[in-house]
């Protein structure tokens, strides 16, 4: 089938997608977007969290077919390596990334809370960051991170790329 | 550079996407997919493939029968030891038996995963089941054997002993004896294992990417099982999601099926494992059941220990006995034992196997001793505190020798190391001498808060040797190499740091490679906390060598004494004497004497671009063109670093649950290259320690179902469980290597279950003595302890 969405706000006309098939897959293999990570493809681990139409969700538990005629925002369209967003920054200055594989979802759904509440405490973010697995930080730097970013970003507000309706 | 925080450079590229792993190449490669044995320990009668052969996308079905060449033989023994002398690894794919669930059968190759997927499903085997050996307890009763021709179930017996522990025990004031055992978990890197391989038809060679922690080791293990000359194999390492051990075992039997095939079918092949394949199929460790006579004096101080243990190794032993010897060693932590005597058996077991993850043996070691401290402190009446700082090695007495053979093959000495000192740190960072008072006030409201000590020694930066290779080009840019690779614990920013530091440029110039085969051909891999001793070293050591030859250069252009010059941000000058200078880059030029002026910096160097000297060739002798070097650091012995640990926890009383209310270390792993680094890798180990201890457990049913093989059943922490963790640092430096480091990579998970043990003991007021623990578990043991 063919499926036409919108990615980090470019239109993509995907053609021979199987009906089975994940959004992760199609995002990955199909759209030459491999930001998105598979760990567990069971929706557990996070690391393929990216915006459907504003709301963040496990890319691997979307089939790609329900991505047509919707908004996806992946960590690929919220900052690039030279233009990096302040969520990003902040895990640098944090030292909150190791081996990364976990980090483009941390990224989405640290970009999410923020976005919700500029403020959150630390009970907070830890219950919004519960669906993201790190096996190398132990979360302590990613919680310096996001305060981090809370921080800076309620200094300089930036613009929303996540596609929600505002 | 060294000793600062400085960000990392690996970060701009993993944070946005744009890091490259196992699975983000290859997009043109054919997929692979597995039949896996469903069954634990069975015969394999019959595979019919004809079901299977019609699904369009299919390219291949490959079983035992069609592996040819050594590729049909059993996959190597990595670590032979004298004592494994019933070694057994597997083969390929099974050849007419499987001993675990997970074991690859046949291999599928198609279009895509999702193709070879379906084939997978369509595959029938037969088997015939055999009697499943699952956990310890079967394995020594022997009633059932994994492989027929082992008796016992028994691998390999090993003893070590130093003075006549039995007799000293006898002779002691107080004797006990404990029975300790700890539980099976992973390592379980967020990216699983995965292998591309390329076959170039005419080049005749092989381009293979794969997730492994020693690219070198997988390069020779290929080219001798495709039986193809070594400089035809290349072995890379991209971005690697964690290995924490696991992917220090190689060859993987994907590593050698996935260019086999590649090379049959002419065309680019790649397998990435899916979880549940990692689960069953990659390897597990820390099960073990540890017998403990232990024999004291009045004040509590050793006079003899003796430990006999088990080890379950799972289905094969292809990394030989390296976790249960490391057990045995560093047990000892940083306390004199008195007389000594360890005995362990590796044993058999229709399982996953087991090889090292993070902490390697040392953490069932650690919460062995630790438990004993607590129990001579409990007997006697003694702060448990006081206990081990009756016992400890004193900061005199290094080098001290225990007089057994380490894992290295080497002896047992500790370099360095200021015990007293770090407790004092850690009673003082943790409040322990006013714990008491907290724990009376909090029993009032009713309470139960307990605290635990946990100390441990960990050998690190173990040999053979590692090397660097660095480079000046002509635009002034530093290009360094190591054979060792990188699983996500920043190298690349620590040694360019060492770099920066030793060449004296700027840190942005410098770029460094690990784990390219391309780029560096001798190497051993990335684990025991090795890379920043070994590799760190040896690109300081090939720092300074080209340092030396820019200088040499750089006086005769200047026409200056070498020992008058300095480099300062990659600029050569005559120190003091501003003005007369000459940058890195035109030294690199000059070290190249050229005919051709490929391009205006080049052109410098040409032959008729400057008077020569007619008497001399244009490269001096006994020097060659080109501003790089290459050295090695090869050790006469480990380093030891070391660490102390105290945890704070609540129990609740009617639900069990056990909350940490504070988590406290003292680390001391020599001097620190970057802070941030080592903070990162005590807050990462830590995090797996409390895992092992309140969380993670294999949970194997009797007939060898792993149950919880899913992030969804085997209870990896989220940001919810990990509590926030108090550092400390001591910094005893190492003599043994030029920059003193020691290694700070396993550190942080060593202790946990000792440490959280000993905390949970103190609230509840009655033994711990097997970890993990679970809130019913402690509910039940409650239970127990009040029946009585």
């Amino acid at each position: 089938m063919r499926v036409t969405t919108t990615v980090n706000g470019e239109r993509y006309d995907v053609d021979d997608v199987w009906e089975g098939e994940s959004l992760l897959y199609m995002l990955r293999e199909r759209m030459g977007l491999p930001g998105s990570k598979n760990a567990c493809e069971q929706g557990e681990c996070g690391s393929c969290t990216v915006y459907l139409d504003g709301l963040p969700v496990c890319a691997c538990l979307v089939a790609a077919g329900q991505a047509g005629g919707r908004q996806v925002t992946t960590v690929e369209g919220l900052g690039s390596a030279e233009d990096l967003h302040p969520v990003q920054q902040a895990f640098i200055a944090a030292g909150a990334v190791q081996c990364g594989f976990c980090t483009p979802g941390l990224i989405v759904q640290t970009h999410d809370l923020l976005r919700r509440d500029p403020h959150p405490d630390d009970a907070e973010i830890r219950e919004a960051l519960a669906g993201n697995l790190c096996r190398c930080t132990g979360y302590e730097k990613i919680l310096d991170a996001v305060r981090l970013a809370a921080e800076t970003m309620s200094a300089a507000p930036v613009d929303d790329p996540s596609g929600a309706a505002s | 550079m060294f000793g600062q925080r400085i960000r990392r450079v690996e970060d701009p590229r993993l944070l946005s996407g744009r890091g490259r792993y196992l699975d983000d190449l290859g997009h043109d490669a054919l997929a692979v997919a597995f039949v896996r044995s469903p069954h634990a320990h069975a015969r394999i009668v019959d595979i019919d493939v004809s079901a299977a052969l019609a699904v369009d996308g299919l390219v291949a079905i490959y079983t035992y029968d069609d592996l040819d060449g050594r590729t049909s033989e059993p996959l190597p023994l990595l670590i032979p030891h004298p004592t494994l002398n019933q070694g057994r690894t597997p083969y390929p794919l099974a050849d007419g038996e499987v001993n675990h669930v997970g074991e690859a059968i046949a291999m599928v190759v198609a279009s895509d995963r999702y193709v070879a997927e379906d084939v997978v499903g369509l595959i029938q085997v037969e088997y015939e089941p055999l009697p499943p050996v699952v956990g310890l307890a079967a394995s020594r009763d022997g009633d059932a054997l994994v492989h027929a021709d082992v008796p016992g179930n028994v691998a390999a017996t090993m003893v070590q002993e130093v003075g006549d522990a039995a007799a000293a025990i006898a002779a002691a004031a107080h004797r006990a004896t404990l029975s300790l055992s700890i539980e099976r978990s992973a390592s379980m890197p967020m990216e699983g294992k995965g292998v591309l391989a390329r076959w170039d038809a005419d080049d005749e060679s092989l381009l293979v990417h794969t997730s492994t922690q020693s690219s070198t080791s997988v390069r020779q293990a290929i080219a001798a099982k495709l039986s193809i000359p070594v400089d035809r194999v290349e072995v890379v390492t991209p971005d690697i999601g964690g290995g924490f051990g696991v992917k220090i075992v190689h060859p993987w039997p994907e590593e050698i099926l996935v260019p086999w095939a590649a090379r049959r079918l002419g065309q680019p092949v790649k397998w990435v494992e899916d979880r549940r394949e990692h689960f069953i199929s990659s390897a597990h460790e820390r099960g073990q059941l540890h017998e403990v006579e232990v024999g004291y004096d009045d004040d509590g101080r050793l006079c003899g220990l003796s430990v006999r243990f088990w080890h379950d190794n799972g289905a094969y032993t292809p990394y030989g006995l390296i976790v249960p010897i490391i057990t045995s060693t560093q047990l000892l932590g940083p306390y004199k034992p008195g007389a000594y005597r360890v005995e362990f058996q590796s044993m058999y077991t229709n399982t996953v196997i087991v090889t090292p993850y993070r902490g390697a043996g040392r953490p069932q070691g650690c919460f062995v001793m630790e438990r004993v401290m607590d129990a001579i402190a409990a007997d006697l009446g003694i702060d448990r505190a006081v206990v081990r700082e009756r016992n400890f090695i004193q900061p005199a007495e290094m080098p001290y020798d225990h007089g057994l053979m380490f894992q290295d093959g080497r002896p047992l000495v500790y370099d360095s190391g200021d015990f007293p000192a770090s407790l004092a740190k850690l009673k003082a960072l943790v409040g322990w001498d006013e714990f008491d008072s907290f724990r009376a006030a909090a029993r009032a409201e009713g309470r139960r808060v307990g605290i635990g000590l946990g100390c441990y020694v960990e050998g690190t930066g173990v040999g053979p040797y590692e090397g660097g290779h660095l480079r000046v080009e002509t635009d002034g840019s530093v290009v360094v190499s190591t054979g060792l690779t990188s699983q996500g614990q920043g190298h690349q920013t620590m040694l360019a740091q060492i770099v920066a530091d030793e060449l004296g440029v700027e840190m942005e110039r410098v770029r460094v490679t690990t784990g390219d085969t391309r780029r560096f051909k001798y190497a051993v891999g990335t684990f025991a906390s090795r890379t920043a001793v070994m590799s760190g070293s040896a690109v300081a050591l090939t720092a300074r060598k080209v340092r030396a030859k820019a200088l040499k250069i750089a006086a005769n252009a200047l026409e200056a004494a070498v020992d008058d010059l300095e480099i300062v941000d990659g600029q050569i000058r005559v120190k003091g004497s501003p003005g007369s200078e000459i940058d890195l880059g035109s030294v690199a030029v000059l070290s190249n004497p050229l005919r051709y002026a490929f391009d205006a910096g080049a052109a410098r160097a040409t032959q008729f671009a400057g008077p020569v000297d007619p008497t001399a060739p244009p490269v001096p002798e006994g020097e060659q063109p080109g501003l790089e070097g290459t050295d090695y650091y090869s050790p006469v012995g480990s380093t030891f670093a070391n660490g102390m640990h105290a945890v704070v926890v609540e129990t609740d009383p009617e639900t069990a649950e056990i909350n940490i209310l504070r988590y406290c270390v003292v680390h001391d792993c020599g001097t620190v290259i970057n802070p941030m680094i080592v903070e990162g890798q005590i807050h990462g180990g830590v995090a797996q320690g409390v895992a092992g201890a309140l969380y993670e457990r294999m949970e194997y049913d009797d007939a060898g179902q792993l149950l919880n093989a899913s992030y969804m059943d085997f209870l990896m922490p989220y940001a919810s469980e990990v509590p926030h963790i108090e550092i400390d640092h001591l910094e005893t430096p190492s003599p043994l290597n030029p920059l003193g480091v020691k290694g700070a990579g396993e550190a942080g998970v060593i202790p946990g279950s000792a440490a959280i043990a000993a905390a949970i003991e103190d609230a509840e007021g009655f033994a711990i003595t097997t970890m993990p623990i679970s809130p019913s578990q402690l509910f039940d043991l409650r239970r127990r302890h009040c029946e009585r």
